[in-house]
């Protein structure tokens, strides 16, 4: 099944594992194609299992209620409207970019914002950029290198080779949700209006 | 942030999700999704390694032509390190989380969303 999985989808070499369609029980597809790839070579161990973790690690902090993480049975699909070389793309981020002062600081005020979907010029220099962030290891790595979690230069290089049409003017930032129907009910909307209002044809979803 | 490419994709918008936190992503379920297995934070490459970072978004770019189906993920062939320390610690009371300023900054974080949505300002 995993082969022919692959030749369908005729992908680079440097994937391991893929899991298609299907609602809830595309996990144990996951499993059965990694298992696979490792008789291919590359030992991987097993992936954090960040919802179990963080519900005991929460629980252990005295927190008397898990957080629920959203569940859908079903996901929506669009395919690609047109060829990526045509296409518009934008970033969508949670990764809380923000525009350091014209000396250089970080703009502390900007530290302090919580709550609604915000825009940035896609053309920001990238040494203007920073990451706000602090949801994320920070044993293990950093924050400096922006294009790791908010590929701009990477995305402007792909359209001077051709691969993507085109930058969307603005790229849109979503801060972490502290409520799930916030997030589904007002910022995702929001989001879609200004991708609509730039006439976006891809958007490329990045976390930290 | 997989909430938000849902809205995204059932409104014809196509989307790429990149992402280091495999469970939460398909737990939630989205269109398409290429797991990246490095620490939070690295969700599209290896820090200050154009190359690799190019090798990630082209799985996506991949995805946006070929996937015909929601809940299409794709797990880049890469590990972040020799040992698994990260895994292991993350999240545990050996490592917290947050800790010090980054803690009192969630906190503080926490209350200003709660006061701006008092206000009616969310």
């Amino acid at each position: 099944m995993l082969s022919a999985e692959l030749r369908c989808l005729d992908l680079p070499s440097v994937f391991s594992g893929i899991s298609l369609g299907g609602p809830a029980d595309s996990t144990a597809v996951v499993q059965v194609a990694t298992v696979e790839i490792t008789k291919l070579g590359g030992a991987m161990s097993a992936p954090v299992r960040y919802i179990d973790r963080t519900r005991d690690y929460y629980l252990g902090q005295g927190y008397d209620k898990p957080y629920e993480w959203a569940h859908h049975d079903d996901a929506p699909f669009t395919p690609l409207i047109k060829p990526l070389a045509e296409s518009r793309v934008a970033i969508v981020s949670t990764s809380d970019i923000a525009i350091k002062k014209p000396n250089g600081d970080r703009d502390r005020d900007n530290d302090f914002a919580v709550g609604n979907v915000y825009s940035l010029p896609s053309d920001t220099p990238i040494d203007l950029l920073y990451s706000r962030q602090e949801h994320y290891d920070q044993h293990a790595t950093t924050l400096d290198d922006v294009n790791a979690y908010y590929p701009v230069s990477r995305l402007g290089e792909l359209v001077e080779r051709g691969r993507i049409g085109e930058l969307a003017p603005r790229f849109h930032g979503v801060y972490t949700g502290y409520s799930k129907r916030k997030t589904a009910e007002v910022d995702a909307p929001e989001v879609l209006r200004r991708c609509i209002e730039d006439e976006v044809d891809v958007a490329v979803m990045t976390p930290v | 942030m997989s909430l938000v490419a849902r809205h995204l994709e059932a409104n014809g918008i196509p989307t790429v999700m990149f992402g280091t936190a495999k469970d939460i992503v398909e737990h939630c379920g989205v269109a398409r999704f290429v797991f990246l297995d490095f620490p939070l934070g690295n969700s599209c490459g290896r820090s200050f390694d154009a190359d690799h970072q190019h090798q990630t978004l082209e799985l996506g770019m991949h995805l946006l032509e070929n996937a015909t189906a929601p809940r299409t993920t794709v797990q880049a062939n890469d590990i972040w390190s020799d040992d698994d320390d990260w895994k292991r610690l993350i999240f545990t009371d050996d490592q917290p989380f947050l800790s010090g300023e980054a803690l009192e900054n969630w906190m503080a974080a926490k209350q200003r969303y709660r006061d701006k949505k008092a206000a009616g300002e969310l």
